[in-house]
Parts: structure tokens; sequence; C-alpha cells
């Protein structure tokens, strides 16, 4: 699903990714773990084509990512769900307007989304703040709205940059359990966390990243001294 | 492709009303451009209407005969100059009509010239010729038959006045382009504020999928739409200032240089047109301008 083959990105001076070779498998959970600046925002970055390889290939379901055009770009990304820390939703859209804005963005039918949106918003549990805004909600509401928007359009990957950083614990596993629920339905997710005792217990694949280099690629543990980032 | 159309102009108003202060601001500035450029429109083309009044006017020869040149003499070279090539026609007028109309122009003064015993005006014919260009070869042909006293054309007072319009004419041209300029800069400015304000909204939309033309779509509408909006504005502002101005001093301007004033509804007309298409244009314009640098993905 996500080939990594030699890749290597050096910021000005600094080393964002380092010859690296990993691939993850269609279906797959994997948690993307390190210290800040090791390169794990490097990795997603490049998943989602926001910045381009120095070498090396990058294939994401079939497509070589470092050959697509400007132009190929918005196709692409439809592939992907991006969920992020600060869940990055529309303040003046409410919670259906924004999950339906991405469906608009696609060209769906009005039909389709007044169809679809209440789906996915019971799916993540929130069908009863539909006409909500999100200054109205808790953050771990917030972040299910967010999800909510990543899976709509029913993409093959789901990336999460720190989907819990901003949540208090018990808040963190309900959206664990809703990200687990949505890999069972098939959905590759690569999650970039911190979050040491979500890693330790929910036993998925790890790929640690320090100095722009997998250090470590096996199911299991966090494995990192919890130095940082003590969220969750 | 319609409700992709429909779903744009929507969204422009949308943040056209989310946005009230820095629209009203960029509706402002456009208007205050408009305003600027339509008082040029309105001082070119009334000057460019007197200057082809005066042209009518004045595209006459006057040549004054010598006392005592037969009406026969007069008719011959009548008959030589309506040959000439540019000559539309020629009349003759006699010494008594002349001083008629001396009577006429001089009004309730007029009957001063009664008092005096003999008419010294002269008889003279007076030659229309069909373009100001060709007054200099026919007033010189005039010059060369016996009998003629005196030759008088306005020939260099029409090219004093064409130079000037001319003048007047680039001068506002020049003004007008660098004005439009102006109000690019303005409108990309406040769209560009529209766009860092919604440069988030811009950066999750990219994430999603959406392509450049979906983003630009509706930051171009509500370009647009304020282009439309400060159009209308200034167009109804400059129709209605122009309709007082005509009320005020239109008489008194057709009294002393005996041309209207172009009409306000003549005025308008033309004008709507131009500020639409340059008002929309300077929107479209500002929009494309400010989102390039967000867009280069």
């Amino acid at each position: 699903m996500i080939r990594f083959e030699n890749v290597t990105k050096t910021y000005r001076s600094n080393v964002g990714l380092d010859d690296v070779s990993v691939h993850i498998e269609k279906g797959d959970f994997v948690f993307l773990v390190g210290p800040s600046g090791a390169g794990k925002s490097t990795f997603i970055k490049l998943i989602l084509k926001e910045i381009d390889v120095d070498c090396g290939s990058l294939m994401v379901d079939g497509q070589e990512v470092t050959k697509l055009s400007n132009r190929e770009i918005p196709t692409y990304r439809r592939k992907l769900g991006t969920v992020f820390q600060d869940f990055r939703l529309q303040p003046k859209k409410t919670v259906f307007e924004n999950v339906a804005f991405a469906m608009e963005v696609i060209h769906k039918t009005p039909r389709q989304i007044r169809k679809q949106v209440p789906q996915i918003l019971s799916l993540v549990g929130i069908s009863d703040k539909a006409h909500k805004y999100p200054d109205e909600l808790s953050a771990g509401e917030q972040q299910r709205v967010a999800i909510a928007r990543a899976i709509v359009n029913n993409p093959t990957v789901l990336i999460a940059d720190e989907p819990t950083g901003n949540l208090d614990p018990d808040t963190a596993w309900e959206i664990m359990d809703l990200l687990d629920q949505i890999n069972l339905r098939g959905t590759t997710i690569v999650m970039v966390t911190h979050a040491k005792d979500i890693v330790d217990r929910m036993q998925k694949r790890v790929i640690a990243i320090e100095r722009g280099r997998i250090v470590r690629d096996e199911e299991g543990m966090y494995g990192f001294k919890e130095v940082e980032g003590h969220d969750a | 492709m319609m409700r992709s159309f429909i779903y744009n102009i929507k969204q422009g108003f949308i943040q056209i009303f989310r946005n009230r202060g820095m629209s009203l601001a960029s509706i402002f500035s456009i208007t205050a451009m408009l305003l600027i450029l339509g008082m040029f429109f309105v001082i070119t083309v009334n000057i460019n209407m007197f200057t082809e009044a005066v042209k009518q006017d004045y595209d006459q020869i006057e040549v004054y005969l010598l006392d005592g040149t037969s009406e026969a003499q007069a008719q011959s070279i009548i008959t030589e100059l309506k040959q000439k090539e540019g000559v539309i026609e020629v009349k003759y007028r006699t010494k008594d009509e002349a001083l008629e109309i001396m009577k006429e122009r001089w009004g309730e003064s007029g009957y001063l010239l009664d008092s005096l015993g003999e008419n010294p005006l002269p008889s003279s014919l007076l030659i229309s010729v069909d373009s100001l260009e060709n007054a200099g070869d026919v007033a010189a042909f005039a010059g060369t038959f016996e009998g003629v006293e005196d030759i008088q054309y306005y020939q260099e007072t029409v090219e004093k006045l064409t130079s000037i319009t001319h003048f007047l004419q680039i001068a506002a041209l020049v003004i007008m382009a660098f004005l439009v300029i102006v109000s690019v800069v303005v409108v990309s400015n406040t769209v560009k504020l529209m766009v860092l304000a919604r440069s988030k909204e811009i950066e999750i939309m990219k994430y999603i999928g959406a392509t450049n033309w979906f983003i630009r779509g509706p930051f171009l509408a509500e370009g647009m739409i304020i282009g439309l909006l400060a159009a209308i504005i200034s167009t109804g502002l400059i129709a209605f200032l122009y309709d007082k101005i005509v009320e005020l001093i239109g008489k008194q301007v057709m009294a002393i240089v005996s041309c209207p004033l172009i009409s306000v509804s003549y005025l308008t007309q033309n004008m709507v047109v131009i500020f639409l298409a340059l008002g929309m244009s300077i929107g479209a314009w500002g929009s494309i301008v400010s989102m390039r640098r967000f867009l280069d993905t």
C-alpha cells in the first residue's frame, strides 16, 4: 500500500529522512514513533505530497507519488484521509457542513451528501451534534468530526498526526477505539504519536524513527523512554 | 458545471457577508477608483463633444471682397471655388446682410449701427469645407483671385483646441491606467487578507483533495461580486452627481460655449458597461494575483 524505497529528504542542513525503506501493507495499523525532529513529519508530508523526495521512490496504492504532476495531486489526495492534533475544523461551519464539505470538494451530489453524512456521523458517534458548531463541542467530539470528515470519502489510507495529542486519557482511548474500528473496515492507518501507553496497549506494528533513519520496525511496544510529549 | 457555478457564486456571497468589514473596504476602494475614473470620463467625453461642435462651427472660410467688386465678379469666383477639392458650398454675403448679422449680434445695442452713414462692412464669400485639413489649401487658393481683400479662417484656433483635447485624452488614459493598476493592487491586497484569514481552510481543502480551481472559485466569485457592486455604486453616484451638475450649470455652459453637456442617460448607458467590465476584471484579477502564492503546490 505504502512503499518507501531508499527515500532521502534533506532540508537545508538538517536531515529529514536518510535512505529509508519500509513497506506498509493494505489494512495495516502502524504507529510512527520517535523523538521530535526525528523525521516523522517528513514521513507524513511525503505521503501527503506536501514535499518531494530528494531521491528514492515512494509508491502509494500503486501510484509513484514522486512522479505526480501538480494537476494530479488533488485526485491523489482523495485516496488519503488526514486527522491532525488540532482537528482543523472550519469554525464557521456546523458539524454536518464540515463533513459535507469534504464531499462537496470532490463534486458529490447534494443527494449523496444528505445520505452519506448522517451515516458517517453515526459511525463516529456524534449524530446528535450534527447542527452544532465546532466551538460548542468538546475536544473529543471535535476530533470525531475530523475523523468523520477524513473517512467520509472512503480513503484507502488514514493518516493521523498525533490525533490524541490534545485529548485527556479517557477521550484519547475513545478515539483509539474509533480508529481501531475504522481499521477493521479495511482502511490502512498510519498514526504518528508520542503516547507511550497507547502504543504499548494497542500492540500494533511500531515504526521507530530517529535522526532520519528507521531504528526499529516490529509489533509491540513504544520503545522510547518518555522524555517528551506525555500526551494521553 | 451549472452546480459548481452556483456553488461558487453562493460561496462568494457567503464569504463577502462573513467578512463584511474587509469586503466593504474593497468595495469602497474600487468605488473610489471608479469615481475618479468616472470624473475623467465625464470631462473627456464633454471636451470631445465640445471640440466636435467647435469643429463644425468653424469649418468655414470667410473671404472678404474689395469694395466695389460686382456681384458678377463674385459669382465667377464662386464658380471657380466650387471646382476646388474639399469645397462643399460657397455662399455670397452682401454688405447689407453683413450689417444685419452684426446688428443681430449686438442685440440691444444694435441701434448704434444705424447712426453709421455708410455701411463700412465688406461683402464676403463663405466657403464651407468638408474637413479642416483642406481649409489651408482652399484659403490659399481663394487668395489668388482678383478682388479679394482678406481671408479669415479658424484653422489655428481649431488646431490648438484639438491638440489640447488630444493632450487631455492622453493624460486621462495614463491616469486611468495608473488607477486601474492601483485598484488591482488594493483589491489583491484585500483579497489576500481574506485568503490569509482563510489559509487554514485552504490548507484543509488541499488535504481533502480540492483542485486549485475549486479553491480559487469562491475567491474569484468574491472578487467579481465586489467589483460588480462597486461598479453599480459608482455608476449610480456619478449619474446622480452629474445630473445635479447639469441641472446647476447646464444652461450657463450652453450660453457660454453654445454647446450642451452630454446627457445623463447617454453618459450612464456607456459608463455602466465600462464600469462593470472594469470593476469585475479588477476584482477577478486581484483575486487571482493574491491566490497564486497559496496554490503553488
